[in-house]
């Protein structure tokens, strides 16, 4: 009882500490990097979407900016061109971005391993491709200005703060949603599925019904995350949707620790925070030192996958569980 | 389209794909003898173009020493790829190789584009920019040294892999890896070297396509994933097939965009060998998940 409940008062202190830090960051204690904090919030979407695919399934996707791309430029075309509300745009976005996965999903899931990373990369190639080259829609290479600001009723989004506790509350419970499908029948399965294919399947686990399920998920929360990005910064362009920005959220991942929740929080706040403050100021004053964050993201990966396959974030919350848990038995002994 | 336009098509399309082979080989050697998909292959493509370059333009090297020299550096950066990264990480899941090897890819690219910016850079020609005519096309004589040079290393890899005692050791690590053990194959230094000759076939298709057609510190993800496209025609194993597969592609990449009508125009060259993979990928992946689950 005790013990439930000292598991229990961690999880809630953790879990208030967390929204306590969350609404004093932008008001307190870090309000001129509100807009990283944004991109910090939007990038943990598509994080969780992945690690949720990647670290809890198994499975790899190499594509993901594809589906973050498909929601910004739905919700960026259609709020712009045909003057659907946002909001509506958003849904439509993640409907179309969901049915896209579904379709995909089926052929795809039929390969595993290297075979579903490479199938996945030249997917999120082609994609980005169509967004490049459909200039008629997207805008191509310049990709789309004047998308708007999100509004209810009167109430527009119109600057940073708003937005930031805007796209806090979508990842919020994209994080709570995806905290609950781990510890629910859904989560098990996909373990199993991790754990041994065939033992999940002889159990009588449809495993391809649940990679699709799961790899539609990580596309709606990839593409609910690219329309508030859009809807965000006004403007979008190809570029922050290639290969180079999938590898940037599994970077996040591994930082993470792919199969963890909070650790895609984690690993998305850790680069971003690299990318947009530390490197960037650099790569102002040394503009030859403008593309280092590649060369750290290569190092990053290399060594957190050789060292700590776990991921960074898991790896340190075990240590410090060990820790703890070596310091209580000392006492007990004493 | 007329036959000059036909056969100037085929032509370039024949060269184009003769690097993706090679690139394939690279694939089909390492994935064969390790079960290793290397996704930092491309960059042994790129390193071969950009070091003959920079070989070239501030060491003075003529192109051959160029050539020979490029070569063995990128060996080297394959072998310290395969010991540093692949080997520390020898019991890694299939996920977390990928991301390493990934990651590799990303930081040699990094790394290049510090060293030698972003500009596009055009080695010398091996033998003057002449070139000859066959049916109406004219056919430069780096096109027949890049052709040639695949025919060579296509001969001489497969006389080793026949007749050397490295090339047989391989080719049992290849086929059964417990075995090739058993019978005092040491299969950890077989990796190491099908890292290195994968990383030599890589950077040599550099070198000879680099004068004709550009290269720069980033062209390597996408020569990779062509080099990827032949040998997964090859299913990963054979040799031959790795390079037909990659000719293959090559023309088909170039007729497409000859024909340059409705859909298939040249913006879209990258997207055919991206829907080759995904067919054969699908096509395949009874047999390719087979094959997985008896090894």
């Amino acid at each position: 009882m005790l013990a439930t409940l000292k598991k229990y008062g961690w999880s809630c202190l953790a879990m208030a500490t967390f929204l306590l830090l969350l609404i004093l960051l932008p008001t307190q204690l870090l309000g001129d990097k509100t807009s990283i904090l944004i991109l910090i919030g939007i990038y943990s979407m598509v994080t969780v979407g992945l690690c949720l695919l990647m670290g809890y399934t198994g499975q790899v996707s190499l594509g993901q900016a594809a589906f973050f791309g498909t929601g910004a430029y739905f919700s960026a075309i259609l709020s712009t061109r045909y003057d659907v509300n946002p909001w509506l745009a958003m849904l439509i976005a993640a409907v179309a971005t969901g049915i896209f996965a579904y379709l995909i999903g089926y052929p795809i899931f039929r390969l595993r391993g290297n075979y579903l990373a490479m199938a996945t990369l030249g997917l999120g190639i082609i994609v980005w491709i169509l967004f490049r080259e459909l200039s008629q829609y997207t805008g191509g290479p310049d990709g789309l200005g004047g998308i708007p600001n999100f509004s209810i009723g009167g109430f527009v989004f119109d600057n940073n703060l708003k937005r930031y506790f805007l796209v806090w509350f979508f990842c919020v419970c994209a994080l709570l949603i995806a905290q609950n499908i781990v510890r629910s029948r859904t989560g098990r399965a996909l373990k199993a599925i991790h754990g041994s294919e065939a033992a999940a399947e002889s159990v009588g686990i449809n495993i391809t019904q649940f990679k699709v399920k799961i790899f539609v998920l990580g596309a709606v929360y990839a593409s609910l995350a690219g329309s508030l990005y859009a809807h965000h910064l006004h403007h979008i362009g190809p570029s922050s949707f290639d290969f180079m920005a999938s590898v940037v959220v599994i970077t996040m991942a591994a930082v993470g620790g792919l199969a963890s929740i909070w650790g895609a929080v984690f690993g998305a706040a850790t680069i971003t925070y690299i990318s947009q403050d530390a490197l960037a100021e650099l790569g102002r004053s040394q503009p030859r030192l403008a593309d280092l964050d590649v060369v750290l993201y290569g190092l990053i990966l290399m060594l957190v996958m050789i060292f700590m396959p776990k991921g960074l974030f898991v790896t340190l919350r075990d240590s410090i569980d060990s820790w703890r848990r070596k310091r209580s038995q000392k006492g007990v002994v004493a | 389209m007329t036959t000059e336009v036909f056969v100037q098509s085929l032509v370039s399309g024949l060269t184009q794909g003769c690097i993706y082979a090679l690139i394939g080989l690279g694939f089909t050697i390492i994935f064969s003898v390790t079960g290793i998909i290397n996704f930092a292959q491309g960059e042994f493509v790129m390193l071969g173009g950009m070091l003959s370059y920079f070989l070239a333009k501030s060491a003075g090297l003529s192109v051959f020493p160029a050539l020979i020299v490029s070569i063995v550096i990128a060996m080297l950066i394959g072998a310290v790829l395969y010991l540093t990264a692949i080997r520390t990480a020898r019991k890694a899941s299939v996920v977390s190789l990928i991301i390493i090897t990934i990651g590799a890819a990303i930081f040699i690219r990094g790394v290049a584009g510090e060293l030698w910016g972003a500009d596009p850079v055009a080695p010398p020609y091996f033998t003057g920019d002449g070139s000859i005519s066959v049916l109406g096309a004219s056919i430069q004589y780096q096109a027949l040294w890049i052709v040639g040079v695949t025919l060579a290393v296509s001969i001489v890899l497969h006389l080793f892999f026949s007749y050397t005692m490295i090339g047989k050791a391989l080719k049992a690590s290849a086929m059964n890896r417990t075995a090739a053990g058993l019978v005092g194959v040491n299969t950890r230094t077989m990796s190491l070297i099908a890292f290195t000759l994968a990383a030599a076939l890589g950077a040599l298709g550099g070198v000879v396509i680099a004068p004709l057609s550009l290269t720069s510190y980033n062209v390597g993800a996408m020569l990779g994933l062509k080099g990827f496209v032949a040998s997964s025609i090859g299913g990963f194993r054979s040799h031959i097939l790795t390079i037909l597969g990659g000719i293959a592609l090559g023309v088909m990449e170039s007729v497409t965009i000859a024909l340059n009508w409705g859909p298939f125009r040249s913006n879209y060259k990258e997207a055919i060998a991206l829907v080759v993979l995904l067919l054969v990928l699908l096509i395949r992946s009874r047999k390719l998940s087979e094959e997985e689950r008896a090894s």
